[in-house]
């Protein structure tokens, strides 16, 4: 059996960025594995700008961000193989993989998981109606536009206002494709703010909030769809169905954790859908490490970035037996707050905690507050928040106190906040 | 008359009333106040697409407008992004179509293809 240091799974942002870190970090004994042909992970299909405002200061591309990590791994001579497909992760940290090249088994010492995360399909939601082709995942639809060239339909519906629905919206229509419109079940958008100006309203593509698709019709190939508006409990309400003639029907209904290689292994699994992990990004396994999509769903990849070069960081250290491993305290995620990552932080003295976590429902004028037990660590006004917007709140490490009770994160109400100093 | 937008410059997507002497409000940074302005003034966008290859492994090339370019003028960008091929080797910022439609602004690649 082959032996390496450190084993990356997945070539994507989150996986190049711990690779270089480690390397800085002084463990250059790296095996780097992509499924795919090469490098890059999503950013591949992303060919759409606004990348890079934190990591290089400047708007770039998908391909331009991740051609510039390519190039911080190639100058490192880092060893990555593409088409290795890793079938599993054992708790001993033997990892085995297929490429075209036969099928291996590495010993490491310690590994990163960046495996990224998948798209929900229309079976995830019990789509009503007929299966005919031309109902696709909006993932699948830009990989097939950008990398292979190929238009999937001319007349398009969107079910869901995630951010690849709305790129994949203004990315069809400027390919000629006519996009009828997009239905969101909830009453707000699940995208940003802007790409709901720069791909919807630039091109006249309306937004049915509180709509969802209630039928679909066609033998063989897509004819047409139905949607109707839904009641505060989500439920269609009868008599306001809308019919549409396309030839598509794309979904953008959110991407969930590709977490099983971890869960096999017999890591924990968070609320986030992935992994539990520590702020060093350990999860239950020592020596295993996550980061990027695969841990929790991010909206931007500057903040994957940041936290691939976390893990790789902390697995080199780990490699090198640096790692502190001392008392931890778990987080916890409090009225108004749908997850916090990581699920535990490590007590002491030096430097700061990142707390990531989404809110669960649009909330306007309200306070953030990070606290444990009746201790209030942090407390932070926010005019507006949005499910959609991952947040993320620093605070220095030593406020932690040495106990059992968690770091909670919550949201309280303007006027309700005075009293919590 | 006040014109209400929202900023494109970055993914956080501020809520920006642009008065009529130009004056902005509701922009976190100075890009915001910048973009407020010429959105009334001359809205313009970052066209991305992808024209065919002959790269053996990858069918078409990403590229973009290397700035943006008026919003009007978007379709007749892509039209003549429609009409080039990208020959190899190309590299990031390489310059596949000079003065796009008459922008002024030329259309970049937006990855390496070697070979």
């Amino acid at each position: 059996m082959k032996h390496v240091d450190l084993v990356i799974v997945g070539g994507g942002s989150a996986g190049m960025a711990a690779a270089v870190s480690a390397y800085d970090a002084g463990v250059q004994d790296i095996l780097l594995l992509e499924r795919s042909p090469y490098l890059g992970g999503i950013l591949n299909q992303c060919i759409h700008n606004g990348f890079g405002l934190h990591e290089f200061k400047e708007e770039l591309t998908g391909p331009e961000f991740l051609t510039r990590f390519v190039h911080q791994v190639e100058e490192r001579h880092i060893h990555y193989e593409t088409k290795a497909s890793v079938l599993s992760i054992k708790k001993s940290k033997i990892v085995t993989y297929v490429s075209p090249k036969g099928s291996f088994e590495v010993q490491a010492k310690a590994i990163v998981v960046a495996t990224g995360c998948y798209e929900r399909s229309a079976g995830a939601i019990s789509m009503p109606g007929e299966r005919p082709a031309g109902v696709i995942t909006a993932g699948q639809a830009q990989l097939y536009l950008n990398q292979y060239g190929y238009l999937v339909g001319k007349r398009v519906f969107i079910l869901g206002s995630g951010d690849i629905g709305l790129i994949m919206a203004r990315r069809m229509t400027l390919e000629g494709a006519k996009v009828l419109g997009v239905a969101e079940l909830m009453p707000y958008s699940n995208g940003l703010n802007r790409n709901i100006q720069q791909c919807l309203k630039d091109f006249d593509i309306p937004l049915y909030l509180s709509h969802t698709v209630t039928n679909v019709i066609g033998k063989g190939k897509l004819e047409a769809i139905e949607i109707s508006q839904v009641d505060e409990k989500k439920n269609p309400i009868p008599g306001t169905e809308k019919r549409f003639e396309v030839d598509t029907l794309m979904l953008s209904i959110g991407l969930i954790p590709n977490c099983a290689l971890l869960d096999k292994a017999g890591a924990k699994i968070g609320p986030a859908r992935g992994a539990e992990v520590d702020d060093a990004l350990m999860t239950s396994i020592p020596g295993i490490f996550t980061c990027g999509n695969v841990l929790h769903v991010h909206d931007l990849v500057d903040y994957v970035v940041e936290e691939g070069k976390v893990a790789g960081k902390n697995a080199a250290a780990y490699i090198l037996g640096t790692l502190e491993e001392g008392a931890k305290v778990p987080t916890k995620a409090g009225n108004g707050i749908g997850y916090v990552v990581p699920g535990s932080v490590a007590l002491g003295e030096e430097g700061g905690v990142s707390l990531k976590f989404r809110c669960r429902a649009p909330s306007k004028n309200v306070y953030l507050i990070v606290k444990q037990g009746e201790k209030v660590i942090k407390k932070l006004y926010k005019l507006a928040m949005i499910p959609s917007e991952m947040e993320i709140i620093k605070i220095p490490r030593k406020a932690l106190e040495n106990s059992q009770e968690p770091l909670e994160v919550s949201l309280v109400a303007k006027e309700d906040a005075a009293h919590v100093r | 008359m006040s014109v209400e937008l929202t900023c494109i410059v970055c993914p956080r997507g501020c809520h920006l009333v642009v008065h009529d002497d130009l004056t902005v409000e509701g922009n976190s940074c100075p890009r915001g106040a910048a973009y407020g302005k010429q959105e009334v003034l001359d809205p313009r966008r970052t066209v991305t697409s992808t024209v065919p290859s002959n790269s053996v492994s990858f069918k078409v090339c990403p590229v973009k407008t290397k700035d943006p370019v008026p919003k009007a003028k978007m379709a007749e960008v892509m039209a003549a992004i429609n009409a080039v091929r990208a020959t190899v080797p190309v590299h990031v910022g390489d310059v596949l179509i000079h003065d796009v439609a008459g922008t002024g602004v030329d259309v970049v690649a937006t990855r390496d293809l070697l070979e």
